[in-house]
């Protein structure tokens, strides 16, 4: 918004969902906008739901569907649990991000959502499509990997002599599009520097170890729950060699690799993402009604 | 397209690059230390100060560095190319793909990694001059 045009809101509302997940109480942070095929977009790791600000904000996409991206526990303005400071080193695994949004999308009753997830949340959109193949109306994954090849020692993110913002930002920026925004890239890092204290180390637990799925992933039957692909030509992490991989082994050709984009594509350039993303949202949403 | 940046003359004019520019001074104050870039056989030692740096050109006899980046020479020219593409843009895709490696006490590297990546691509503004210079 330039100088001097009127203050207005945008059509985004953000609330905190009480909820009970894995047996804790939870506050988490909820933003919607729209109405129709509920969309639920998850952000990547050490990030938060900021990342979707340019979906939320689509009209095109709004006008036919509920769009819902919440912060992931830890994450945003979603704090831990009470208890938190007694719970040891935080580390997300496969069944407690699972549960996470199974929990959420019983608490906000969603019928068949879409599922749109980036990074960690491209790779548990997989898992997703695995286990609840029924409970989803199609997934879609930006920059899913069946694994990661890491690449740095992980605990230069989370000791009290370095930090830990600035070294998840130094971390990720080269993971930003060299084409992106300056504006929509230093918006991307600001994210990372906003993470709490181990907390993008966490979700890397599940992201570089745990949630490893290459044994299963050619189990995902994509008859009983699409899986669209869409991953940004710099990535480094999951590249793009890494989707197609996972493309070939549940048997997809819906799989694109979006030009000069990196890691972050909603966020990094979100105008130019949305020219990859609203073709493919809308194919998901039509087979989803067909289905 | 200009030819690429020899790593010696890129090297000699990092100082330059750096040390004029006010906000990358700004931005690393808090780094004093010295590190090694190889590049082949050879190499260069980066002394840090306070933001601003000063570079030495090898052979050394007994050199102290705290950390230690090397890549092959024609890795650091493609990397200082202006638009190097996909996995050669950035220092940890090079690490990613096992063109870099970054050895030695990585503590100073680690704890203003920004900072180095902006260091480390300044000479890439070499190529913006030279195609100025030639039109």
């Amino acid at each position: 918004m330039s100088a001097g045009t009127a203050a207005e809101f945008e059509p985004v509302v953000g609330r905190y969902l009480s909820l009970e997940i894995a047996g804790r109480r939870h506050r988490l942070y909820v933003e919607e906008a729209g109405s129709g095929t509920p969309l639920l977009c998850l952000h990547t790791a050490g990030a938060d739901s900021r990342q979707w600000r340019g979906v939320l904000n689509d009209p095109e996409i709004t006008a036919h569907h509920r769009v819902i991206a919440f912060d992931l526990p830890r994450h945003g303005k979603s704090s831990p649990p009470e208890g938190w400071h007694e719970d040891g080193d935080y580390a997300l695994t496969t069944d407690a991000y699972v549960e996470v949004i199974l929990a959420v999308t019983r608490a906000l009753k969603l019928d068949r959502p879409l599922v749109v997830g980036c990074s960690i949340g491209g790779r548990v959109v997989l898992h997703l499509a695995l286990r609840h193949p029924d409970l989803f109306g199609g997934v879609i994954g930006l920059q899913s990997g069946a694994h990661v090849d890491p690449y740095y020692d992980l605990e230069w993110l989370d000791r009290p002599d370095v930090h830990g913002g600035m070294a998840c930002a130094g971390i990720v920026s080269g993971l930003v599009g060299p084409s992106a925004p300056a504006a929509d890239r230093w918006e991307t890092l600001w994210h990372y520097m906003q993470g709490g204290p181990g907390v993008f180390k966490g979700d890397l637990y599940f992201y570089a170890g745990e949630g490893d799925i290459r044994d299963t992933v050619s189990a995902i039957d994509i008859d009983r729950c699409p899986v669209f692909l869409l991953s940004g030509e710099y990535d480094y992490s999951a590249t793009p060699d890494d989707t197609h991989a996972v493309a070939e082994a549940i048997g997809t050709d819906e799989v694109q690799i979006m030009s000069g984009m990196g890691h972050f594509p909603m966020s990094e350039d979100p105008e130019r993402f949305l020219g990859y993303f609203r073709p493919t949202l809308e194919r998901a949403r039509t087979t989803r009604d067909r289905n | 397209m200009t030819e690429g940046l020899s790593v010696g003359s890129a090297l000699s004019r990092l100082p330059e690059l750096v040390n004029a520019d006010a906000d990358l001074v700004r931005r690393g104050r808090y780094v004093s230390t010295t590190f090694l870039i190889g590049a082949d056989d050879t190499s260069w030692l980066v002394g840090v100060d306070e933001g601003r740096i000063r570079v030495a050109e090898g052979p050394f006899v007994m050199p102290r560095w705290r950390f230690a980046l090397r890549a092959s020479a024609s890795t650091w020219e493609r990397f200082w190319q202006p638009d190097p593409g996909p996995g050669w843009h950035d220092v940890m895709a090079l690490v990613k793909f096992r063109r870099l490696v970054a050895e030695g006490d990585l503590h100073p590297f680690m704890a203003n990694l920004l900072w180095f990546k902006d260091v480390l691509a300044a000479p890439r503004a070499l190529h913006a001059v030279a195609a100025g210079a030639a039109r």
